[in-house]
C-alpha cells in the first residue's frame, strides 16, 4: 500500500514538475506546482511527518502560492515569448541535470550510508505533532524566535518595496 | 515500507528538475517557483532522513526552511512587483544593468 502511494506520488509530483517548468503561461505553471507540493505532503505522510503535511498543504499549496498567483494576475503577463538565440540554455540545461543528478546521487548515497551507521534506537511516534512541538519549545527555541524576527523583517521589507509607487 | 533512497532519489529528481527551470525560464515569478521546488526537495530529503534516523530534528528544520520560504517568496515577489513598476518587463534577459 505505501509502495503505491508512493510511486503515484513520485510520478504524479515528477510529470506535474516537468510541466511546470515547460508551461508558457504563468499561471499554469503555478497550478501545476500545486499539485507537485500536493503529492509532497502525501509524501510526508507516508514518512510519518503529519504536522509537516498539514503545514506543506496550508503554509505552501495554500498561502505562498496563492501568494504568486496574486502577483501573476496583477502583472497581467503575456505567455513568455522564447528569446531567439539562445539554443546553448538547452544544452546547459540538460547537462545540469544529468551532472546534477549524478553529484546528488553520490552525496546522498554518501551521506546515508554515513549515518545509517548512527541509527537511533527511539521511534518516531505515530503522532508526531507533540513530538515536533516539544522539540521546537526546548532545544530549538531560540531558532523558533529569531524565525519571527526574520518574518517580522520580511513584512516590513516587503511593504517597503511593494507598497509605495514608484 | 518505502526504502529510505527512494525518497532520496524523488528528492534529487526533483531538486534537478528546479535547478532545469532555474536555468531554462526567462520569467522572474516562474524561476521563484522553482526555487521553491528546489526548497521543497530538500524539505523531503530531511524528512527522509529523519526518519531512518528515528529521529525528530529534521522535521524541526524542515520547519524552519518553510518559514524562511514564506519570508523568502514575500520579500521576492515584493521585489519583482516594484521592478515590474519600473521596467514594465519581468524577462530576466532585460533586467541586466548589474550584468558583466
Amino acid at each position: 500500500m505505501e509502495q503505491v502511494l508512493f510511486w503515484i506520488c513520485g510520478v504524479v509530483s515528477i510529470v506535474f514538475a516537468v510541466m511546470m517548468i515547460l508551461k508558457r503561461n504563468p499561471v499554469h505553471s503555478a497550478l501545476c506546482l500545486i499539485v507537485v507540493f500536493l503529492c509532497l505532503a502525501v509524501s510526508y505522510l507516508l514518512l510519518g511527518a503529519e504536522f509537516l503535511a498539514a503545514v506543506q498543504v496550508i503554509v505552501y499549496a495554500g498561502a505562498i502560492m496563492v501568494l504568486f498567483l496574486f502577483v501573476i494576475m496583477l502583472l497581467n503577463l503575456d505567455d513568455e515569448v522564447h528569446s531567439p538565440g539562445k539554443p546553448r540554455m538547452a544544452l546547459i540545461a540538460g547537462s545540469s541535470i544529468g551532472s546534477g543528478l549524478i553529484l546528488l546521487f553520490l552525496l546522498t548515497g554518501g551521506v546515508f550510508k554515513a549515518l545509517s551507521g548512527t541509527r537511533g534506537a527511539e521511534k518516531v511516534v505515530a503522532g508526531n505533532t507533540q513530538a515536533v512541538a516539544e522539540l521546537l519549545f526546548t532545544k530549538y527555541l531560540l531558532p523558533f524566535e529569531v524565525t519571527s524576527i526574520l518574518l517580522l523583517a520580511a513584512i516590513i521589507g516587503a511593504i517597503v518595496l511593494a507598497g509605495k509607487k514608484g | 515500507m518505502v526504502d529510505t533512497t527512494q525518497y532520496l532519489v524523488l528528492g534529487a529528481i526533483l531538486f534537478c528538475l528546479g535547478v532545469a527551470g532555474v536555468f531554462i525560464r526567462r520569467n522572474a515569478i516562474v524561476i521563484f517557483m522553482c526555487i521553491e521546488l528546489m526548497l521543497n526537495a530538500v524539505n523531503l530529503t530531511f524528512i527522509a532522513i529523519s526518519r531512518s534516523l528515528g529521529s525528530i530534528d529534521g522535521q524541526v528544520f524542515v520547519f524552519f526552511i518553510m518559514t524562511v520560504a514564506a519570508a523568502e517568496a514575500a520579500v521576492g515577489l515584493a521585489i519583482i512587483l516594484s521592478l515590474y513598476r519600473r521596467r514594465q518587463t519581468i524577462n530576466v534577459d532585460e533586467v541586466n544593468l548589474l550584468k558583466w
